[in-house]
C-alpha cells in the first residue's frame, strides 16, 4: 500500500541518464570511448540558472541522495535528512543534482556495464578511475544540464574529496565548496584498511580474477568481509560500546565460533546486506580512487599551492567522533586554505557515532549547514 | 550601523583593507562591521556552536576552534595585520602565551579586558572583603570563566617585561562609554581596558 511521505520529503523521484559519446581520457592513460551517467534532480532550476547544487557521493553510495523511488519505497535516499523542502539544502530554493560516479554499479558506466568493444561485461577490464576523472565527467554533465556555475558543490567522505577536486580543478564552474568529513589524502592506516578489503574480495574463490559475471557467481564472502572491515572504521569506539557493548545474542557463552556477540551479528548483517546492493569490482575501483587521491602531489606536495588558483569559497565540516577522517585531518585542509588566503569557514561538530555522523541529523550540524546555505541563497537566489 | 563604543575604538585602530584575525569572535559583530566599513579580510575564531552559526549569518569567515586546547601554530608569523581579542584574554589558560602568539601572528595585537583595578573592584575587595562581582564580571569566584584577571598596571608591567610596545590605550565604563576623565586615571576609573600593541623586537614584515 502506498504511504504518505513526510511533508519535508522531495517525494518520488525518477533517476535520469545522460549518454556521453565523446571519449573521456582518464588519468591512468586509458580512455572510456563512451559512457553513461545516471543522476537525480530535486527542485527547480531558476531562470538565471544560478541555484544549482551538485552533491558528490561517498564510497558506496550513489545518485539516490533524497526522496523515494516508488510509493512503496520505505527507505529514502542516503542524505534525505538534509535535502528537501525546508531542510538545510532546501529544494524550495535550490535545484539539487547528484550523479553516480563512473565505475559504480548503480547505473553509471562501470564494471558491470557492457564493454562496446567486446559485447561482454567490462569486469576487471574497466579502467581505474580517479577522483579527477569523476570531476571531469561531472563537468560534462554540468554542460549537458546547461548549468553555467554550480552555486555549491557539496560532499561527504570520498564525496568531500571530490568537492576538493572540483574546487582545485574546476572552480570556474562553481561558487562554494562544502567539504564534509574528509581528509586531504588517505593515511597509511586508511590505505591499509582498503587493502584488507580488496584482498578479502580478490582471495574469494568466486572472484575469478574479476570475471565472476561470466561464471554466474559473485564473490559473496569476500565482498561481505570487505564491508565488515569498512564498517568498523565508520563507527567510533564509543558508539560501538553504546550499541553493543559485550552483549551476547543468547545471553551466554557457547564456546564456539558461531555468532555470539551482538557486534558480530551486526557486522555480518551489514556485510550480507551490502553484497545484495553492491558490485565487488566497483568496490575495488572505489577504494583505489580513494587511495590515489592526493591533489597536493601535483603542487610540490603543498596543499595550499593546490588551492591557490581556486576562486571557490569554502565550508569545511568535521566530526569529533570520527576517527576515519578525524578533525585533525580536516584541519589540514583548513590550514592549507588559510595559507592560501581563501574565504573559509570551518565547523568541528560535537558528535558520537563516528564517520557516519555526516549522514546523521545532528542539531549543531544542521544549524551550521543551514546558516551557510542561507548565505549561498542570499548570493544566488 | 551603530557600533558598541569599545568596538568603535578597535575599528579606529584598524587600517582599511587590512587582514584581521579575531580570536573569540563571538557572533561576528566586530568582524562583519570591519568587513563592511573598512573592507578588511580575515577570519574569526570561536568554539561556541551558537556563536559560529551567528557569525556565519553575518557573513564573516568563522573557524570553530578551542583557543585553550588547540594551538595557533599553524597561523604563520606575520600572516595578519591585526590579531584582535576582545574580552577573552582573561578567560584563556595561558594569557601570556596567547599574547605572544597574537603578536607573532599579527603585526599588531588589539585586545580588551575587564580592569580589576577599577575602584568598584577595589572597594568590594577592601571594604566588603569579597571577590568583586559586577555587571560584566557577573559570575561568582567558583564558576567564573574569567580565570586570569588583571589590572591595567599589571598588564602594562607584563608588556614592559616582554618588550611589547603599547601603541594605544583607552579605557571605557561598563556601558562601553569613554570619557576624557577616565583616561586621567585609567587603572582606577576604567572598567574595560583596550590596548593596541606590537612586539618591538619584531619588525613588521608585510
Amino acid at each position: 500500500m502506498a504511504h504518505n511521505f513526510p511533508t519535508d520529503s522531495v517525494g518520488v523521484v525518477i533517476p535520469q541518464t545522460k549518454h556521453f559519446d565523446t571519449p573521456l581520457e582518464l588519468e591512468c592513460g586509458k580512455a572510456l570511448p563512451e559512457y553513461d551517467l545516471i543522476y537525480e534532480t530535486y527542485g527547480t532550476l531558476n531562470t538565471a540558472g544560478t541555484n544549482a547544487i551538485l552533491i558528490c557521493h561517498a564510497l558506496s553510495s550513489d545518485h539516490h541522495v533524497a526522496g523515494y523511488h516508488s510509493e512503496r519505497d520505505r527507505k529514502p535516499g542516503w542524505w534525505d535528512a538534509y535535502i528537501g523542502p525546508g531542510k538545510p539544502i532546501d529544494t524550495n530554493r535550490f535545484f539539487v543534482v547528484c550523479s553516480n560516479n563512473l565505475g559504480g554499479c548503480k547505473g553509471s558506466t562501470g564494471p558491470i556495464s557492457i564493454n562496446p568493444a567486446t559485447g561482454k561485461h567490462y569486469g576487471p577490464d574497466f579502467p581505474i578511475v580517479t577522483v579527477g576523472d569523476w570531476a571531469r565527467s561531472q563537468r560534462r554533465l554540468t554542460d549537458a544540464l546547461g548549468i553555467e556555475r554550480w552555486a555549491a558543490v557539496i560532499g561527504g567522505s570520498l564525496g568531500g574529496m571530490q568537492v576538493m577536486q572540483w574546487a582545485i580543478a574546476h572552480s570556474d564552474r562553481m561558487r562554494h565548496a562544502i567539504i564534509i568529513a574528509a581528509a586531504p589524502k588517505l593515511s597509511a592506516q586508511n590505505i591499509a584498511f582498503n587493502e584488507v578489503a580488496r584482498q578479502a574480495i580478490m582471495s574469494d574463490p568466486d572472484f575469478h580474477s574479476g570475471r565472476y559475471y561470466d561464471f554466474g557467481v559473485i564473490p559473496r564472502r569476500g565482498l561481505m568481509l570487505a564491508r565488515m572491515v569498512g564498517h568498523i572504521t565508520y563507527l567510533s569506539e564509543n558508539s560501538m560500546r553504546d550499541k553493543f557493548g559485550r552483549e551476547l545474542r543468547e545471553g551466554k557463552l557457547n564456546f564456539g565460533f558461531d555468532t555470539e556477540f551482538q557486534v558480530e551479528s551486526y557486522l555480518r548483517y551489514q556485510g550480507r546486506a551490502f553484497v545484495d546492493r553492491f558490485d565487488a569490482n566497483s568496490y575495488l575501483l572505489m577504494t583505489k580512487a580513494l587511495d590515489y587521491f592526493d591533489p597536493a602531489q601535483q603542487y610540490e606536495n603543498d596543499l595550499a599551492k593546490a588551492f591557490a588558483g581556486s576562486s571557490a569559497k569554502f565550508l569545511v565540516i568535521s566530526f569529533r567522533g570520527d576517527w576515519r577522517f578525524s578533525s585533525a585531518r580536516a584541519k589540514e585542509i583548513v590550514d592549507a586554505l588559510i595559507e592560501a588566503e581563501k574565504d573559509l569557514s570551518y565547523g568541528d561538530i560535537e558528535s558520537n557515532s563516528g564517520h557516519d555522523d555526516f549522514l546523521m541529523p545532528i542539531p549543531e550540524y544542521w544549524d551550521l549547514l543551514s546558516a551557510y546555505m542561507d548565505r549561498i541563497a542570499m548570493e544566488v537566489c | 550601523m551603530e557600533l558598541r563604543p569599545d568596538l568603535a575604538i578597535i575599528a579606529d585602530w584598524i587600517r582599511p583593507g587590512s587582514r584581521v584575525l579575531d580570536l573569540g569572535c563571538g557572533d561576528g559583530t566586530l568582524l562583519s562591521y570591519l568587513q563592511k566599513k573598512l573592507n578588511v579580510v580575515g577570519y574569526g575564531l570561536d568554539i561556541d556552536p551558537a556563536n559560529v552559526c551567528a557569525a556565519l549569518k553575518t557573513g564573516v569567515n568563522v573557524i570553530q576552534m578551542d583557543l585553550d586546547r588547540e594551538s595557533l601554530e599553524f597561523f604563520e608569523t606575520a600572516s595578519f595585520d591585526y590579531v584582535v581579542m576582545s574580552q577573552a584574554l582573561q578567560a584563556v589558560r595561558y594569557p601570556d602565551y596567547m599574547l605572544a602568539e597574537m603578536l607573532r601572528i599579527g603585526n599588531e595585537g588589539i585586545l580588551t579586558f575587564p580592569n580589576f583595578g577599577h575602584w568598584r573592584c577595589r572597594w568590594q575587595l577592601s571594604l566588603k572583603g569579597r571577590m568583586p562581582v559586577s555587571d560584566h564580571l557577573s559570575a561568582e569566584w567558583y564558576n567564573t570563566a574569567n580565570i586570569h584577571l588583571c589590572t591595567v598596571t599589571d598588564f602594562e608591567t607584563l608588556c614592559q617585561e616582554r618588550g611589547y610596545e603599547i601603541l594605544g590605550r583607552r579605557v571605557v565604563d561598563k556601558y562601553h562609554r569613554n570619557s576624557w576623565f577616565m583616561q586621567l586615571a585609567p587603572n582606577l576609573l576604567g572598567e574595560i581596558a583596550l590596548y593596541s600593541l606590537r612586539d618591538s623586537r619584531r619588525s613588521p614584515i608585510i
